[in-house]
């Protein structure tokens, strides 16, 4: 008996060892500064941002209906439209492409990966060479402009497209993402459906809709939920291609980029970036929500 | 499930051997006219996902003043704005900060995910459910919450311009404790009852048993790490304001910025970013595909 509560606080010792190292961490980057905003949100502070105060919870009311958010909130809700389904789409299209043995498959396979390889900065800079209002290179090709005159003026600049560009340099650096993800989804399928389904007498596109995309359903799921949290979180891209531009529209202006920008009118004001912050945090979480009630009807988890 | 069959017959087979391990493909596989559309697709396909790394490797080989000439012509090659770029643009330093702090980051998650992993899979300790649940949690907070806090604790202990302010927010993350704890808990249960029989402690257990088991859970998520950490562009833009401490990525938007009127300058800077992670993931797909489905997947 004695000996049993020896080995069971020497267990509990250990524990709180091991656990120690991630504790410590986990609370003092996450923990602490999660609670910790959500206090600052509720101060004021003066026009440089210093000297905040405690000054009731409104701060959060009125960001929540200042026209700033408002902009920001739908710009982010529209690059996630554009670039999450299309990323989807596209990822399940090459995968699906792929996912046959052919000679040379694997060489196919690894250039639809590949992309994974490029950082924000690194795919945000190989568009920019491409877009770049005067300097761009698409702009120097002949056909081109004469088929799509607003590359001559810079997809970038133009308030109607530069939201459009900035998703599509996006689309592209995360297909990689979604390429290998889906490609272990499909992998995963077990054959004896398509050999029923072949055998029923269903055929390619058949299969497709009434096997493969309902197998799919939880690599989709994930895929869905990493792509929109992605895109919620976008900075970089619009950091490098746009400045959150063009001006004075603002029209690439993220929600992250409305907090952090250099361009940002909040840049230096603590408590207004914390209040916006913790807002942001609270629209992707009401998302992530959303995207596993919608998908738990209709996803079939294999057993 | 698999059948029962005489010893040393031939398993049968009811697909050919190049469908097996494929799908979807049951009866229209590689077969003359559809073999041919399948490649002229895949060859499609790769030269729009490739164009803008060619457009980037030529404007880097290629002379300045020749850059927007004929873009996506390869004329005349040289070296030059790819030495210019590195020098110029301070590319050996800022990438061996992205090295020094990314190596950190990742040995820091294995060894902190390890440990806590093996706590939650086997040992007994009050407040278990609890303290994992709060674990658990910290995946839903995305970072930019934190930021505005991090960036503050991060100034008030000093660490502004630095590889501490670069690398100790990130030496723990729920996430790899909760793959690797996923895995420990596949291990057969009997295990760790007959390491005791035979005297092992629990350190003696986890060193000699439980981590060599779960070796290649444990690359996948170096790797997954090593990536994050690498591809970092917010933290360092925020909290470097010292030319030398920026890491590969926010070194780039300095270059880009710099240098805006000198495009072949940019790329160059890029190309010579974008290289090393490339040819890490080359010899590591594996561990990759196993890191980034391992929230997809069961198993």
């Amino acid at each position: 008996m004695a000996l049993a509560r020896r080995t069971r606080r020497k267990e509990t010792g250990l524990a709180a060892l091991m656990l120690a190292p991630s504790l410590v961490v986990l609370g003092l980057f996450v923990l602490y500064p999660l609670g910790k905003a959500i206090w600052l949100g509720h101060q004021r502070c003066n026009s440089q941002g210093k000297a905040c105060k405690s000054n009731g919870w409104d701060q959060y009311t009125d960001v929540l209906r200042s026209p700033e958010f408002h902009h920001a909130l739908i710009v982010t809700a529209k690059f996630a439209l554009l670039t999450v389904p299309l990323g989807l789409v596209l990822g399940v299209g090459l995968a699906v492409l792929a996912d046959r043995y052919l000679k040379g498959i694997g060489i196919f396979r690894t250039i639809f990966s590949s992309t994974v390889a490029t950082s924000i900065a690194v795919a945000s800079l190989m568009w920019l060479f491409l877009l770049q209002p005067s300097t761009g290179a698409l702009a120097r090709v002949g056909w081109i402009t004469r088929l799509f005159p607003v590359i001559k003026t810079g997809l970038l600049n133009d308030k109607g497209t530069a939201l459009t560009a900035v998703a599509m340099s996006s689309v592209w650096a995360n297909l990689g993402f979604t390429f290998i993800v889906v490609t272990a989804g499909l992998q995963s399928i077990p054959r004896d459906l398509y050999e029923s389904a072949f055998v029923d007498g269903a055929g390619g596109w058949r299969r497709f809709t009434n096997v493969t995309i309902p197998m799919l359903g939880p690599t989709l799921l994930f895929a869905s939920v990493v792509l929109v949290s992605r895109a919620f979180q976008a900075y970089g891209e619009v950091d490098l291609l746009t400045d959150g531009g063009p001006q004075p529209q603002g029209s690439t202006t993220t929600l992250t980029y409305l907090i952090y920008g250099n361009e940002s009118t909040i840049r230096n004001n603590d408590g207004l970036q914390a209040t916006t912050a913790v807002l942001l945090f609270v629209v992707l979480l009401v998302l992530s929500a959303v995207q596993f009630r919608s998908f738990d009807k209709r996803v079939h988890y294999a057993s | 499930m698999p059948r029962k069959r005489e010893p040393g017959a031939e398993p049968k087979r009811r697909f050919s051997k190049r469908e097996q391990g494929t799908i979807a493909s049951i009866d229209s596989a590689g077969r003359g006219w559809r073999k041919v559309g399948r490649y002229t697709l895949l060859l499609i396909v790769t030269f729009v996902v490739l164009f803008p790394v060619y457009a980037t490797v030529l404007a880097a080989l290629k002379p300045g003043n020749q850059v927007l000439q004929h873009p996506f012509v390869p004329e005349h090659f040289t070296t030059d704005v790819l030495r210019t770029a590195w020098s110029q643009g301070n590319l050996g330093r800022y990438l061996l900060n992205s090295f020094v702090v990314a190596v950190i980051v990742t040995v820091a998650q294995v060894v902190t995910a390890v440990m806590s992993a093996y706590a939650f899979a086997f040992l007994r300790f009050p407040l278990k459910a609890l303290i994992f649940a709060v674990f658990l949690a910290t995946l839903l907070v995305p970072f930019e919450v934190t930021l505005v806090v991090n960036r503050r604790t991060v100034d008030s202990l000093g660490w502004l311009n630095s590889f501490q302010g670069l690398a100790v927010p990130f030496l723990a993350t729920a996430f790899g404790t909760f793959l690797i704890r996923q895995t420990f808990l596949q291990l057969p249960k009997d295990l760790r009852e007959a390491a005791r029989m035979d005297g092992l402690g629990h350190w003696g257990f986890l060193r000699e048993v439980a981590v060599p088991l779960v070796r290649p859970t444990m690359g996948a998520l170096a790797l997954f790490a090593f990536l994050s950490s690498w591809n970092q562009y917010l933290w360092p833009r925020l909290i470097t304001t010292e030319e030398n401490m920026n890491t590969v990525q926010s070194g780039l938007k300095l270059l880009a910025t710099a240098d805006v009127d000198k495009p072949n300058l940019v790329m160059a800077g890029t190309l010579i970013a974008a290289v090393p992670v490339f040819a890490v993931l080359m010899i590591f797909q594996r561990q990759l595909v196993r890191g980034l489905t391992a929230g997809a997947v069961k198993g």
